[in-house]
């Protein structure tokens, strides 16, 4: 965000005359192809809101159409009279995600905290090993702690999938990586000397600095975990536990071969809190992009 | 002097103290998961009961069976093929927006909701996008047979989803689209980081876009385009929702990935614990060789936002000003 300002800044600087006159051709072309992708991104998903509104009939006769239709609560029933619950769905997700999304970004600000203000003997060790894990993926880790949850009897609990969130090393590289240049020690020396004891300091002073740093993490953190399948698939084998993904998953099977129209149907339930919450958070998501580069 | 020094020792401890809770859930939750998939892997485990688990009289035989498994080569060869196909368009397809987006003399107006727009696959459910394109691309009724045929290009339904090669493209093609929007954000970024005085200097000596592209763009953004190559690597050895919901990793194990057949290994009714946790484990020191080379190219870099060091950002200006 920072970033952008110079540039603009010197770019007005440069006087009108002195600037190069665009290439209008060119130019041209460029919308054209951006205008191109842009109907690319946007296309296979309003193809699937509008077929959610088609009776499978209309689908089987033009399986293309961009103009809705009035099958919408029909095709809502036949979605929910099979195993589709969506409400479930959406309520286990919305606990692990924003369970998770909480533990991470308030756990990692501490520990960056920590790595931050302190010195401590194995500070530097510990930033070493948190980049150096930063990359591994759950995935490979996934038998021996399917094994693990499954010995003490913790599959189904939506718990195993909120409380690993409490260490995600990217994120405590992230905050660590913003907090470094941003904290000023001045400010805790002085909340010492009025007496406030460290934790204190950290809930009161040091998060609210790092609010922008949180609320980028948050979205991201709460997107990813909205967004997995892998883990939830392996762990929760109990249809009340089922998140969203899961749910979606349940299209594929046979029982909905030939209801196209609320397989749409159920597609759509799944995206559209998040596109609505996309268009509306799209400038800082984008920023968020940019800033944090070290997410894969 | 004293007195600081004393302070320091008195609050180091919180350093300690504040770490904890991460420690604690990194060694439960990762660090003995890590150690178990190990152990697992020499072991007997198989089955829905194990009568008794113990390591195996050779205790590398999971790792010489997944080894030389055909299915687990040709999982290993889809996932890098299928990465590969949609890593070059995509680095390609980011680079040439970047180039657009950030040269200010193109002025692009609009590029926000571009970007925005570009970028937004990335942000939705993998499993939807997955079970959407399969909709979308279904035999013998589907957009695409209808686009296709109203173009004229086919006369009759085109049987998508045996057909090998396609499948694997369009699992590639989803990746691509799903990702790009990311890669040119971030390489955009690294544009932005770039002092702007060297573009300056550069338009005043009367360079052209290419060449301002070429000889200053491209060499800045160096660090971040093999940070890039190798964040989407990893991320594309653990391709799992797109291959496993869009064919079920079919036609004929066409898309099964890696992480795909060690899903497969162990919780599709088989419950082969060991060689699922054997072939995570040949992944992840495959993935530990590319993160340290990750490792090596962060030490490079200042912030960790993608800017190049200072240090080199003063070389490439000379060098700049030189061309």
């Amino acid at each position: 965000m920072a970033t952008a300002t110079p540039e603009t800044l010197s770019y007005d600087s440069i006087p009108k005359q002195n600037r190069p006159k665009a290439h209008n051709g060119m130019k041209t072309i460029i919308h054209v192809v951006c205008i191109f992708l842009s109907i690319l991104s946007v296309l296979p998903f309003w193809v699937m809101i509008v077929n959610s509104t088609r009776s499978t009939t209309q689908i089987q006769q033009h399986a293309l159409s961009l103009i809705p239709s009035s099958y919408m609560i029909n095709n809502f029933k036949i979605l929910t009279g099979k195993s589709f619950n969506p409400l479930v769905g959406l309520g286990n997700s919305l606990i692990i995600s924003c369970g998770a999304t909480l533990l991470t970004v308030y756990f990692s600000s501490l520990t960056a905290y920590a790595m931050v203000a302190y010195d401590w003997k194995l500070k530097k060790a510990f930033f070493s090993f948190i980049v150096g894990v930063m990359m591994i993926p759950a995935q490979v880790t996934t038998i021996g702690f399917y094994q693990m949850v499954y010995k003490v009897g913790m599959t189904n609990k939506l718990s195993m999938l909120i409380l690993p969130a409490i260490a995600a090393p990217s994120t405590v590289f992230f905050m660590r990586q913003y907090l470094y240049p941003t904290l000023s020690m001045e400010i805790v020396q002085a909340a010492r000397i009025d007496g406030a004891g460290e934790f204190r300091i950290f809930n009161q002073i040091v998060l609210p600095i790092m609010k922008p740093a949180i609320a980028t993490q948050a979205i991201f953190c709460f997107v990813s975990s909205w967004n997995n399948l892998f883990m939830p698939l392996v762990l929760l084998t109990n249809k009340e536990k089922y998140t969203m993904p899961i749910m979606v998953s349940l299209l594929r099977g046979d029982i909905y071969k030939t209801e196209f129209g609320s397989v749409y149907m159920g597609l759509t339930l799944t995206v559209l809190p998040l596109i609505v919450m996309y268009l509306i958070l799209s400038k800082y998501i984008i920023a968020g992009v940019a800033l944090g580069g070290v997410k894969g | 002097m004293k007195k600081k020094k004393h302070s320091e020792v008195r609050y180091s401890k919180y350093g300690y103290i504040f770490s904890i809770p991460f420690v604690v859930a990194y060694l439960i939750f990762q660090l003995y998961p890590i150690i178990y998939t190990v152990v697992i892997g020499f072991t007997n485990m198989q089955g829905v009961i194990t009568p008794e688990v113990h390591i195996l009289d050779n205790p590398f035989a999971n790792f010489q069976t997944i080894l030389t498994s055909p299915s687990f080569r040709n999982a290993l060869k889809n996932t890098f093929m299928i990465w590969g196909v949609n890593f070059a368009p995509q680095i390609l397809l980011a680079l040439l927006l970047t180039a657009w987006f950030t040269d200010r003399r193109w002025n692009i107006k609009g590029q926000g909701l571009y970007k925005v727009l570009i970028y937004m696959p990335n942000i939705i459910t993998a499993a939807t996008i997955a079970i959407l394109f399969k909709s979308l691309f279904d035999y013998p009724t589907s957009p695409a047979q209808d686009i296709l045929t109203s173009l004229g290009l086919i006369s009759k339904p085109i049987n998508f989803p045996i057909s090998k090669s396609f499948c694997r493209g369009i699992v590639a093609f989803i990746q691509f689209w799903m990702w790009y929007g990311y890669t040119m954000l971030i390489l955009i970024s690294g544009v932005l980081g770039i002092d702007p005085e060297i573009f300056d200097a550069a338009e005043v000596d009367g360079a052209s876009k290419t060449q301002v592209f070429f000889h200053i763009t491209l060499p800045n953004i160096r660090t971040i385009m093999l940070f890039t190559l190798v964040t989407s690597l990893i991320g594309g050895l653990n391709m799992f929702d797109i291959p496993k919901l869009f064919m079920l990793g079919g036609p004929d194990n066409a898309t099964t990935t890696a992480s795909v057949f060690i899903y497969n290994q162990a919780f599709s009714g088989s419950y082969m614990y060991n060689r699922a946790a054997a072939a995570s484990m040949i992944m992840f020191i495959i993935i530990m060789i590319l993160s340290s080379i990750l490792f090596f190219l962060m030490r490079e870099r200042d912030d960790g936002y993608g800017t190049t060091s200072g240090k080199k950002r003063k070389s490439y200006a000379k060098k700049g000003g030189a061309a």
